[in-house]
């Protein structure tokens, strides 16, 4: 494991049995989390985004959750060995997770406080009173306003964000290694998304810990990301900084997602350009390139086999054919050339 | 883009409009407390604003899903919630809706061809059940869809093509003002494209007028030719969409623009923004004065004396004057 990988992931493949067969969420997914960065994995719905965040933390449903092979290495571990137990240890202490909806995430019967010290009391052996101050602290820090009365508070006392903050409370409670935030302000206004923004940037700055966003939101990741893996249908198509994949993207789903997106200062007798049809069904993915029903450039090769990854820099990977050395010269559309 | 003409008249005209819900005895949760708007034909009038503004009650209270409370709504001069019979099932014609979700507001048990015929068996506008069937065809490929999906049921459609079949649906009647409310909300951003080019391409070719509400603030400017942003029940600024963007002068405006983040790394490496404390308050009992003060970085101390003049500063650029700007 590289000293300056905190998480890495190597050829993941999670699929689900269900009654209409096998749906083969993630196919091969690799990628690092290095120290103190923040990665936003976005994709759309069904891309895979989320079952890979959860794999990372063994919270698919046990039943029917495959994981056909893959490493997830986290401190010279593979996480995807560990007993139940022993990833007790590991969920909550050393890697956290956030929800998109604070609702479902907290327990309604259940006062705000203890649903906080729980894990300081398991997992650092806090006492009682101990761990309720930590509490009180943990509300502070995430900027709840009077953190003494509202600990003794129920869930359903709380505004939306207010009810975020508190899972977000909760995460950082043991002070973990990772956070991993699935879409943690898609469900709130664009005024709280700002503050939760805000207050993750801040965090991470406080206690160093290591994000990793899951959202499709390109905005918020343009905002907080240092770097993006861009998924679809199970795979990472292209990977890059921030500024390498929003300047320079060098897939055409990359293009498709960019152009999509109306700018603030658009020209409104323009038509947006939208990606035509829609994702494929992941109980019978296809053989090639899984973009490639959609694909305006599409070339005989695509549709049958899987491009390798071409290496732009350091950083900065995609999956593409247009890359071969045998296809034709593309340029991105403009509105992408134009996004400098 | 229509040009505001003094002698034309709007086709929609809002004047102080209120909806109060009873939530207990004698409390009222004023949801819309005096809404003021006019929508020209052929335009797109944004409305914008976060969760509990109000912005989707006006829009349910304008196609008479909801009684106001207080004000009127008149329709090419009709008064829309004064009319009744055969009037009123006009007005209804003219009028329709396109709902957030195409999942809850498409009937599981009926097939897509009954779902967008619905409308056209009510008002009678086919008269052979062959003609009833053309119509069904030719709105699916109107909006992008194939005939053979008359036969099917909404669940075997994805979200982006269930929201195809709420426009046909909405479509089916020819009316000619639609209230979409948060229409591309639940898609994916590629498809929210397709749908939003769909519904632009339909307003060319039908001369439509839209009411667009969101609370995307990208989405309502790209679509919009005038934008309202609603604020716990009142409308605190009106503009062309051009200038409300480039010259928001509510201080409510300026902080919702600024939360907006934009998909380019520079700018927001560069941007300075106004991050609001705190939340909406209840409209149950709004702030007096100006509702937004407690939460107003430039909040004074008159602004919760005055209730805030609507007051037009530019031609077209309607605000509510709070002392704290003006």
């Amino acid at each position: 494991m590289n000293g300056g990988n905190i998480l890495e992931v190597r050829d993941l493949q999670v699929s689900f049995s269900t009654y209409e067969g096998e749906v083969q969420a993630v196919r091969g997914v690799t990628f690092d989390l290095r120290r103190g960065e923040t990665l936003a994995i976005v994709g759309e719905s069904g891309s895979g985004k989320s079952v890979t965040a959860k794999s990372i933390m063994r919270l698919n449903p046990e039943a029917n959750t495959i994981v056909g092979s893959g490493e997830i290495l986290f401190d010279g571990r593979d996480l995807v060995k560990l007993s139940e137990k022993q990833m007790q240890n590991i969920r909550g202490p050393k890697i956290a997770m956030v929800f998109q909806d604070p609702m479902t995430s907290l327990d309604p019967t259940m006062k705000v406080g203890r649903q906080i010290t729980e894990s300081l009391k398991k997992h650092l052996g806090m006492s009682g009173s101990d761990a309720s101050k930590r509490a009180e602290e943990l509300l502070a820090l995430v900027g709840i306003p009077n953190p003494k009365e509202r600990v003794r508070q129920y869930p359903h006392q709380f505004s939306g964000g207010m009810r975020q903050r508190v899972v977000i409370a909760i995460a950082l409670a043991c002070e973990p290694q990772i956070l991993i935030a699935d879409e943690p302000t898609t469900a709130l206004d664009v005024t709280i998304q700002a503050q939760i923004l805000d207050l993750l940037r801040e965090l991470q700055e406080k206690i160093g810990t290591s994000v990793i966003l899951i959202t499709h939101d390109l905005g918020v990741v343009a905002s907080i990301a240092d770097r993006i893996a861009v998924m679809y249908a199970g795979k990472i198509v292209e990977t890059g900084t921030v500024r390498e994949t929003f300047y320079g993207p060098q897939m055409p789903y990359t293009w498709g997602l960019l152009a999509s997106i109306p700018l603030p200062n658009a020209d409104r007798s323009q038509d947006l350009i939208p990606i035509p049809g829609s994702p494929p069904d992941m109980s019978d993915p296809p053989e090639g390139c899984p973009f490639a029903a959609r694909c305006p450039y599409v070339m005989r090769v695509c549709p049958t086999e899987f491009p390798e990854y071409t290496t732009f820099s350091a950083e900065h990977q995609a999956a593409c054919w247009l890359h071969h050395p045998m296809a034709p010269n593309v340029e991105p559309p403009a509105r992408v050339r134009g996004a400098k | 883009m229509t040009e505001q003409n003094g002698n034309e008249r709007a086709i929609l005209e809002v004047k102080d409009l209120k909806k109060h819900f009873r939530v207990g005895r004698g409390v009222y949760l004023k949801a819309v407390d005096g809404v003021t708007l006019e929508v020209q034909k052929g335009e797109t009038f944004g409305l914008v604003g976060e969760s509990g503004c109000g912005k989707t009650t006006v829009g349910r209270v304008l196609v008479r899903l909801y009684e106001p409370s207080e004000g009127e709504v008149l329709f090419a001069g009709e008064d829309v919630h004064g009319t009744g019979g055969d009037e009123g099932k006009l007005l209804n014609r003219k009028m329709q809706m396109i709902f957030q979700d195409p999942q809850a507001s498409l009937n599981p048990r009926m097939i897509v061809g009954d779902i967008i015929a619905e409308g056209i068996d009510i008002h009678h506008l086919a008269s052979s059940s062959q003609e009833r069937l053309d119509r069904v065809h030719e709105l699916l490929e109107t909006v992008g869809l194939n005939k053979e999906h008359a036969n099917r049921f909404p669940h075997e459609f994805s979200g982006g093509q269930r929201q195809r079949i709420g426009v046909a649906r909405a479509l089916a009647v020819e009316p000619e003002f639609i209230v979409a409310d948060e229409p591309v909300s639940a898609l994916d951003v590629s498809i929210q494209a397709q749908v939003i080019n769909l519904m632009k391409r339909l307003q060319r070719e039908r001369d439509l007028t839209y009411l667009f509400i969101s609370h995307d603030l990208s989405v309502v400017k790209y679509v919009s030719d005038r934008v309202g942003v609603m604020y716990l029940g009142t409308m605190v600024e009106m503009a062309p969409s051009d200038e409300l963007y480039s010259n928001p002068l509510h201080p409510y405006t300026q902080a919702l623009l600024s939360a907006v983040p934009i998909p380019d790394p520079d700018v927001e490496l560069e941007r300075e923004r106004t991050v609001l404390q705190g939340d909406v308050p209840s409209p149950v009992n709004p702030p007096s004065g100006c509702h937004f003060r407690t939460r107003c970085p430039r909040a004074v101390e008159a602004s919760a004396q005055i209730d805030p003049p609507w007051r037009e500063i530019s031609p077209g650029h309607w605000v509510q004057a709070c002392p704290c700007f003006t």
